[in-house]
């Protein structure tokens, strides 16, 4: 071994670095990366008077007010958009679950219809969660107008696509001899449902669909940037007349909106799951 | 002799719990003024047809489609860029972080770690287009900055729970503090970073994908231009190709995710 290199992996590690470093040049050229730019005296006196401007945070009376009520619109946008969700997951979770199959019991093979049906409802709840949230408000505002409809519809969409898939997973991974037992002695796919299938997955079920609550706060947040209504929308005015006071009270509010919905979606899924 | 009284069907407790939640969406409905009657009646459903309607067919052109390819490639860059920034500020924050530094030292940095985390990618973007300019650059920060957060954060985590036998060994044989953190901690910690960094690299190819909305660079700032030019065949392009791209991200990552697990 050479004295001089006491890593005997020295070859290895001097081979990747480069590639990576080949690899790294288009990378940078493509993403236009410039950080000099953050240095250049116009854009640095731009953010110190808007950065100046966080301390104090806007405080007064009806600041205040209005932002509780964006807040308070942000989580109803949240929480509405969820439960109309969870209305358009559940058919179809019914209609994806392998396990629910009748035709499926009696002979190993899926009747072809029941295929069909199955492999359309998994391509459905695809297509509805692979558009982001974002995408489809941006759309749905040009549809219904600016607003909470907008997002509450931007959620309803992407997260029924979510929840139906993972629903539909915890279903089949979950333990399936009660519903085959009941399925096998002739109940109906319903009765094998809520009396087979469902106690075995429920405290799975709603763990996930709390920690989804959690995260449509957040994609509502972000949704009130495309004008869907909410704190969001409220930050993106803020943003605009480059009030730093103003953003910086909303950043707090959102680190605490945040905060707290991780807590009581934790203390949920301990309580309920 | 006296029958034992069944359980009851469902606590109190959760029942006033379930209760509260269902308050909370009653509450939510009621609220917020959704405008459903626009949604359906006759002449909405007219105008969204018509809407939807532009979309087809999808602009097909070859210099529109090269465009999109430059586009996709610019996406793929910035998520790739801001994570790899943030895998290396974030394993720096994470040494004092996991407490390595002293008690004080791990509450701040933990403290900033968790602010930078709640803040999500794209208020990020919006804040960092005044210093960084409009464009892809402030994209890759915004993404770098909020993945910092999330990847800091589970560093330190994974730095905390390694079992300390290997590095004190080395320690107590002489090396000094940092060699042992390179020779011990790290390459045992490094299948669980990767494979937490992979995992992230995923999340914000999906999340560059649409940061461009507020004017950050990639596919998402062709979409928000077509859009407000109402050119909708080009639009349909660009959101096809966007759908594309998550999908290819969400099977490749599945199979080498099996591969890897081994099952």
């Amino acid at each position: 071994m050479n004295p001089r290199h006491p890593d005997p992996a020295w070859r290895g590690r001097v081979t990747a670095t480069v590639i990576a470093l080949v690899l790294l040049w288009p990378m940078l050229v493509s993403s236009e990366f410039k950080p000099w730019l953050l240095l250049d005296a116009q854009s640095l006196e731009a953010t110190w008077h808007f950065l100046a401007g966080f301390f104090p945070p806007a405080h007064s009376r009806e600041f205040l007010t209005l932002m509780l009520e964006a807040t308070w619109q942000t989580i109803a946008i949240a929480t509405a958009g969820l439960a109309l969700a969870l209305l358009g997951a559940i058919p179809l979770t019914l209609l994806a679950t392998q396990s629910l199959s009748i035709s499926h019991l009696e002979s190993g093979r899926m009747r072809i219809a029941g295929v069909a049906v199955r492999q359309a409802a998994r391509w459905l709840l695809v297509l509805l969660r692979s558009v982001p949230e974002l995408v489809w408000a941006l759309l749905l505002v040009r549809i219904v107008g600016l607003g909470p409809t907008a997002g509450v519809l931007a959620i309803a969409l992407t997260y029924s696509g979510m929840l139906g898939k993972v629903y539909a997973e915890i279903l089949e991974s979950s333990e399936t001899h009660a519903s085959e037992a009941l399925l096998q002695n002739g109940s109906s796919r319903l009765a094998a449902l809520f009396y087979g299938a469902l106690p075995a997955a429920a405290s799975e079920l709603v763990s996930y669909t709390t920690y989804r609550w959690e995260c449509a706060i957040r994609g509502s947040v972000v949704m009130g940037f495309v004008g869907a209504g909410g704190i969001g929308q409220r930050m993106d005015e803020s943003m605009k007349m480059l009030a730093g006071a103003e953003v910086s009270t909303m950043l707090i509010i959102f680190v605490l909106l945040v905060a707290s919905a991780d807590l009581v979606s934790s203390f949920l899924r301990k309580r309920l799951g | 002799m006296r029958r034992p009284v069944p359980p009851p069907i469902i606590q109190p407790a959760t029942l006033a719990l379930l209760l509260g939640l269902l308050a909370l969406i009653c509450a939510s409905f009621y609220t917020l003024d959704l405008k459903w009657g626009e949604l359906f009646t006759a002449d909405a459903a007219r105008s969204s047809l018509e809407f939807l309607q532009g979309f087809a067919p999808p602009e097909a052109a070859a210099p529109f489609l090269l465009r999109i390819v430059a586009g996709a490639m610019e996406t793929l860059s910035m998520s790739a860029l801001g994570t790899g920034i943030a895998f290396v500020i974030g394993l720096a924050l994470a040494v004092p972080a996991s407490g390595r530094l002293g008690g004080s030292a791990r509450a701040v940095v933990r403290l900033a770690l968790n602010v930078l985390r709640s803040i999500p990618e794209l208020v990020w973007a919006v804040i960092l287009l005044i210093a960084a300019g409009l464009g892809p650059f402030a994209g890759t920060l915004a993404l770098a900055v909020h993945t910092t957060g999330v990847l800091g954060r589970l560093f330190a985590d994974a730095l905390e729970n390694l079992p300390p036998a290997c590095e004190s060994t080395l320690r107590i044989n002489g090396a000094s503090a940092l060699g042992a953190f390179f020779y011990a901690a790290l390459p045992q910690i490094s299948p669980q970073l990767m494979s937490y960094t992979l995992y992230r690299w995923e999340n914000n190819i999906r999340a560059a994908a649409v940061l461009g909305v507020v004017g950050a660079g990639g596919l998402g700032q062709m979409l928000k231009y077509h859009l407000s030019l109402f050119q909708m065949q080009q639009a349909a392009s660009v959101i096809i190709a966007m759908l594309l791209m998550i999908v290819v991200v969400d099977g490749v990552s599945f199979r080498l995710r099996r591969r890897l697990t081994g099952n």
